[in-house]
């Protein structure tokens, strides 16, 4: 209780307050214009926030990372095309509900979940933390090392039917991490005499090009596009009244959000799967699911929004962050020398408490928005494509160049811009990159630290939480085989090639 | 629709793109390559323990790279040929001129000032791609403005002042190199 007191006397205060306001506000607005996502904002304004005190900083982007899915909501539902990636699934059952003429309750009801699920994420968390602030002191070298190892392999496993371009992905990302002097005996590494590449990739810089610029690049070189949304008429409250009749499956979705949230290199799209099904099989209704269901709609709004609440469990407790938006946040905590992990959930929990009630206080700032200015959003989603490309580039700049005044860097961030547009075109995934980048580079120093008090390869494992990690590795991979065989005793013939767009946003 | 996610291989599904075993065999070369050069950038060490060689992750990562772009490239030439490869890659090659725009931008600043870099950018790149309209024009230069002022003046993010101010009046230069 007491830390509680003090993480809102951390919060009380005019620059935080601002930060949340901007960042909230400015995610939703982001969320709802198709094209640009979360990652891209927080990509272009990581270095802006570098001069911001480290609380001020990380409302902002989480306020970003927290609201832009509720903005996501507007389009997929509207026009039927999800703002995020992660509001794919609310196309299936928010679109159709359009077409039916029910678009306000649609709206109005995924506005509703999201709150529901950005909530009860919180409050989870909010009461998990004594029990995090316990366990995260047992996490050593080995721990953090085993840790990071699953998430990198649960980041190529989720890619389910692309693992062998997320497994290349991943490891190319551990490469460019290495890439320069490295800081122990001071040899060159995969730098082929070029000094511009001694002091290796920045992970901001090619953050910055595989999401950003790449994203610019793509809607320049793509037709223009202006979509159109009709304006709502009527009041947007009933949705809570009618989540209320669903509260089973809100609560079980928002549920799946927290516990997959938690696990690095899982997130939203494992958690809506989950939920969906869960939501469609136990439905008195199944056969409205993809047809206008408001379960349907429920349980992909309310999972994915309590995604980013528990995204920040691994990342505050462990250092470890469990996809690209996190591993970006890491880079804001490194900058002002707070090392996130142990010691951080530990002894400064109620920074910890901080930022949950950060994201307590952002939901509400969104709904109320939300609830008075759809209208306002659905003029906004008509910014023409080719134009919000150069506006990305225009801050693409300043994101890159504000770093050091480096044209190298520029040219660094454009290089992986193109290539992050070739990925997006062929429906790659960035993530497994960026992951890979920032979990390799823990895994090195990790290693080099366990094993100094490493005499067998069993004493890697000989402590319990290394034991459970270590045995979680297993049967992930073990699982994996075991869902493939299956698959393939299906042998159900699949389309591979259909037009998707699911990695270009 | 609902049919469409009974698994969450479904929901993960591949979806190849045209321009996919391109794809697939440059990242193997690429990968191969750099295979071939593991031994002279990246140093075992005499006298030091395996978990600290510089050359360990490099190696890990190039290995684990090279195999897993044989296993995609396998999949991409067993899978069924998709249309319109080289239109795809047309596209990729034409992004390279948005490269050189970004480029062109990068240059100008430190000579002509962030601001008017950056209504001229957004000036020229608007009538590139076909926003003529006064209305889109004003639209871009309010745009530009507002980020300038944003980035340079609210966040004061480093980004040197232009060359050019030197020719501005004093008090009118050490605005602009402040504040724009």
């Amino acid at each position: 209780m007491q830390d509680l007191v003090s993480a809102f006397g951390l919060l009380a205060r005019i620059d935080v307050l601002i930060a949340l306001f901007i960042g909230s506000i400015g995610g939703v607005i982001i969320g709802a214009i198709p094209g640009v996502g979360a990652a891209v904002a927080i990509a272009i304004l990581l270095p802006a926030t570098f001069s911001l005190e480290p609380l001020v900083g990380l409302t902002m982007l989480l306020g970003i990372y927290g609201s832009s899915m509720y903005g996501g909501s507007i389009p997929a539902i509207l026009i039927n095309t999800p703002g995020t990636a992660v509001n794919a699934l609310t196309t299936y059952d928010g679109y159709p509900m359009t077409k039916v003429g029910e678009a306000r309750r649609a709206i109005s009801l995924a506005y509703s979940a999201s709150f529901f699920g950005g909530v009860f994420g919180i409050l989870c968390l909010i009461l998990l933390s004594p029990v995090l602030a316990w366990i995260a002191p047992q996490f050593g070298s080995r721990e953090i090392f085993l840790a990071s190892l699953l998430g990198i392999i649960l980041v190529v496993l989720a890619h389910r039917g692309q693992i062998f371009a997320a497994g290349m992905l991943a490891f190319f990302g551990v490469l460019i991490n290495t890439v320069g002097l490295e800081p122990i005996k001071y040899t060159q590494r995969f730098t082929f005499g070029q000094a511009w590449l001694a002091s290796g990739f920045d992970l901001i810089v090619v953050v910055l090009g595989l999401f950003a610029l790449s994203q610019a690049f793509l809607l320049l070189t793509e037709k223009d596009n202006s979509p159109k949304a009709q304006p709502l008429t009527g009041s947007l409250f009933s949705g809570m009244k009618e989540l209320l009749r669903h509260k089973r499956v809100a609560s079980a979705a928002s549920g799946f959000g927290v516990i997959m949230g938690m696990i690095p290199g899982v997130g939203e799209f494992t958690a809506q799967f989950m939920s969906y099904t869960y939501a469609q099989k136990t439905s008195k209704k199944p056969e409205l699911f993809g047809k206008g269901s408001p379960e349907g709609l429920i349980a992909s709004e309310a999972a994915n929004n309590a995604v980013p609440s528990a995204a920040m469990i691994p990342l505050l407790a462990l250092g470890i962050p469990g996809e690209a938006l996190t591993a970006m946040m890491l880079s804001v905590f490194y900058v002002h020398n707070v090392i996130p992990g142990p010691q951080l959930f530990q002894n400064n929990i109620e920074f910890v408490y901080a930022l949950y009630l950060a994201m307590l206080i952002l939901n509400v700032i969104v709904l109320v928005f939300l609830l008075s200015s759809t209208n306002l959003l659905t003029r906004i989603i008509q910014i023409p494509t080719r134009f919000l490309g150069i506006v990305i580039l225009i801050l693409g700049f300043v994101g890159v160049y504000s770093l050091r005044n480096s044209t190298v860097d520029c040219a660094i961030a454009a290089g992986f811009g193109v290539f992050g547009l070739i990925l997006k075109r062929q429906n790659l995934p960035i993530v497994p990159i960026v992951l890979g980048m920032v979990l390799g580079g823990i895994m090195e120093t990790k290693l080099r630290s366990a094993m100094a008090r490493v005499k067998t390869p069993l004493d890697f494992i000989d402590r319990p939480i290394a034991a459970i990690l270590f045995g979680l590795i297993l049967l992930v991979v073990a699982l994996h085989v075991r869902t493939l065989i299956m698959e393939h005793k299906k042998r159900r013939h699949e389309p591979d090639h259909e037009m998707h767009d699911g990695q270009q946003r | 629709m609902a049919q469409q996610i009974q698994t969450l291989k479904q929901m993960f599904q591949r979806y190849r793109r045209p321009g996919n075993f391109f794809f697939a065999s440059f990242f193997l070369f690429v990968s191969l390559a750099l295979c071939t050069q593991l031994g002279s950038q990246a140093k075992w060490l005499d006298g030091t323990k395996w978990s600290s060689q510089p050359a360990l992750w490099p190696n890990i990562a190039i290995i684990g790279m090279t195999i897993f772009a044989g296993l995609n490239w396998i999949s991409a030439f067993v899978s069924e040929k998709i249309d319109g490869r080289w239109a795809e890659i047309s596209i990729w090659l034409r992004s390279f001129e948005f490269v050189l725009w970004f480029m062109g931008y990068v240059v100008l600043v430190p000579k002509l000032g962030y601001l008017p870099s950056t209504i001229i950018f957004g000036l020229a790149l608007s009538v590139r791609m076909g926003y003529r309209s006064r209305k889109m024009l004003a639209v871009s230069v309010l745009t530009s403005s507002a980020i300038v002022v944003t980035f340079k003046s609210f966040l004061q993010v480093r980004v040197p002042g232009g060359a050019a101010y030197e020719f501005l009046p004093d008090a009118m230069r050490s605005f602009m190199l402040t504040y724009l």
